[in-house]
């Protein structure tokens, strides 16, 4: 296995990014250090996915700079969830261990984690079910399995309950808490403020690809800094 | 009963009879245009999936080039391949003329092309839907196209039907190339041509049955596969 470079903290200075040449996100500034659960908040269009596009290396900005702890490429030790999750045509298993063949890890160290990685999100017993028959709930549950066995030291999540029945959503959440408590600093999206609540420890506020404010969870909810924010969260009372 | 029920009658003798001519025929042109199919996959498969998956200026006239050359003309492949083999020619020298060696080269230049373009568009798809999985996962080009490749087997095995399909329905590549010299080139497409013109129609008939029967088989293998990958694989 490589040696492990840290890719904390996340510097973005003045980014920009126009993903397929649409302006999206403008004069980005945010630092993400390690620890806690920082979830981003806005409107449609707003350019969530797309910067955490960015900050996981998948996008590239357009201008600007991102650094990763002290390098310009993204590290290995990141990972990301996304809304529809992506299963490759073998096993539940075999796509747990192709995402740790790519991150060097083999052999009996492998064969571990998959197995206990699939015991984290209740899946054991379909460890040797092909991936893509699994229900949508199942498959998104796999996406964390692979990600459990990765360890991330970061790790994206785009709107990962979108697709799921509430009874799916609130087992992902609890997925997300073990795999914080594990010690991953975990950034995500959601359109569900009752969710941004549970999980947040704060809150970055995107507006038209800017960010408006970033701010603890709690004080996000009571009392707004921005008049974008407050405007979102009072069309969520409506 | 008239010529062609006579005909019919004395075709279906031959292929159920076993007929050793007959037999001889089918088994050359298998071999033929298997070894074809297995040197274009081996070719046509990571071409196709290398321009799915990578990004490179020309890129874009590749994918039209190759698309293009699906529609090749046999008879001009066999041309090319006859004047590249010819004794004068700059390939003389190995005396592949008018050899199954000669028609294998020949029908691998025809269906490469094809496998190759079918093989893009299949990982091209493939990979609009993989692509930000596979690229989070820190998976290369290379990986990515491999990855893409397996995960996409049971379609490409289609793509590899339809050009052994190809392969074993030409006659005129392998007509100019072969000789269509009895026992040493003739395969089920040229003795289909030769022994029409000389108005022996139920060897003709014979070999066409068996090549219909070829197709269907192929086409069926391939839709089966496809449904019980569906069921299985997802």
């Amino acid at each position: 296995m490589a040696e492990f470079i840290t890719g904390l903290p996340i510097r973005l200075r003045q980014v920009c990014a126009a993903p397929g040449g649409v302006p999206v996100l403008h004069d980005i500034d945010l630092t993400f250090t390690a620890g806690g659960r920082t979830v981003l908040l806005g409107p449609n269009g707003a350019g969530k996915s797309t910067l955490l596009r960015v900050l996981h290396g998948l996008v590239a900005s357009s201008s600007g700079s991102i650094v990763w702890g002290n390098v310009t490429r993204r590290p290995q030790g990141q990972a990301m969830v996304f809304q529809r999750p992506v299963m490759l045509r073998r096993s539940a298993a075999d796509n747990v261990r192709y995402a740790l063949d790519l991150a060097g890890v083999r052999g009996v160290e492998a064969n571990a984690r998959i197995a206990e990685a699939l015991d984290e999100v209740g899946l054991r017993a379909l460890a040797s079910r092909p991936a893509r028959v699994l229900s949508g709930g199942e498959q998104q549950k796999l996406a964390f399995a692979r990600v459990w066995a990765l360890r991330p030291e970061v790790l994206f999540l785009d709107e990962p309950t979108a697709s799921l029945d509430p009874a799916a959503a609130r087992s992902v959440e609890r997925i997300i808490a073990d795999i914080q408590a594990r010690g991953t600093t975990i950034v995500m999206t959601t359109h569900n403020l009752v969710q941004a609540k549970r999980l947040a420890d704060d809150i970055l506020f995107l507006h038209a690809g800017r960010v408006t404010e970033r701010t603890p969870a709690q004080e996000f909810f009571a009392t707004p800094r921005s008049a974008e924010a407050a405007a979102f969260l009072e069309g969520e009372r409506l | 009963m008239n010529t062609l029920t006579e005909s019919l009658l004395v075709a279906a003798g031959l292929v159920t009879d076993f007929d050793p001519h007959l037999v001889d025929i089918v088994l050359l042109s298998l071999r033929v245009s298997l070894t074809a199919t297995i040197i274009a996959a081996g070719i046509g498969l990571p071409l196709g999936a290398a321009i799915a998956v990578g990004r490179f200026s020309g890129r874009s006239s590749l994918i039209v080039f190759l698309n293009a050359m699906m529609g090749l003309p046999p008879v001009v492949v066999g041309l090319v391949v006859y004047l590249l083999l010819s004794r004068a020619g700059p390939l003389g020298s190995f005396g592949l003329l008018f050899t199954p060696g000669a028609m294998v080269i020949a029908q691998t230049i025809l269906i490469t092309p094809i496998i190759a373009a079918l093989t893009r568009q299949i990982v091209a798809d493939a990979w609009a839907e993989y692509r930000e999985q596979l690229t989070s996962l820190g998976a290369g080009t290379l990986r990515a196209a491999m990855t893409l490749l397996w995960d996409t087997r049971f379609s490409l095995a289609t793509v590899l039907l339809a050009g052994f399909g190809r392969a074993i329905a030409e006659v005129g590549a392998v007509m100019i190339v072969g000789g269509n010299i009895a026992g040493v080139t003739r395969v089920m497409t040229t003795t289909i041509a030769l022994e029409t013109s000389k108005g022996d129609l139920p060897l003709a008939l014979a070999l066409g049955l068996v090549l219909i029967g070829i197709v269907i088989v192929l086409n069926a293998v391939a839709q089966m596969t496809r449904g019980w990958a569906k069921v299985r694989f997802g």
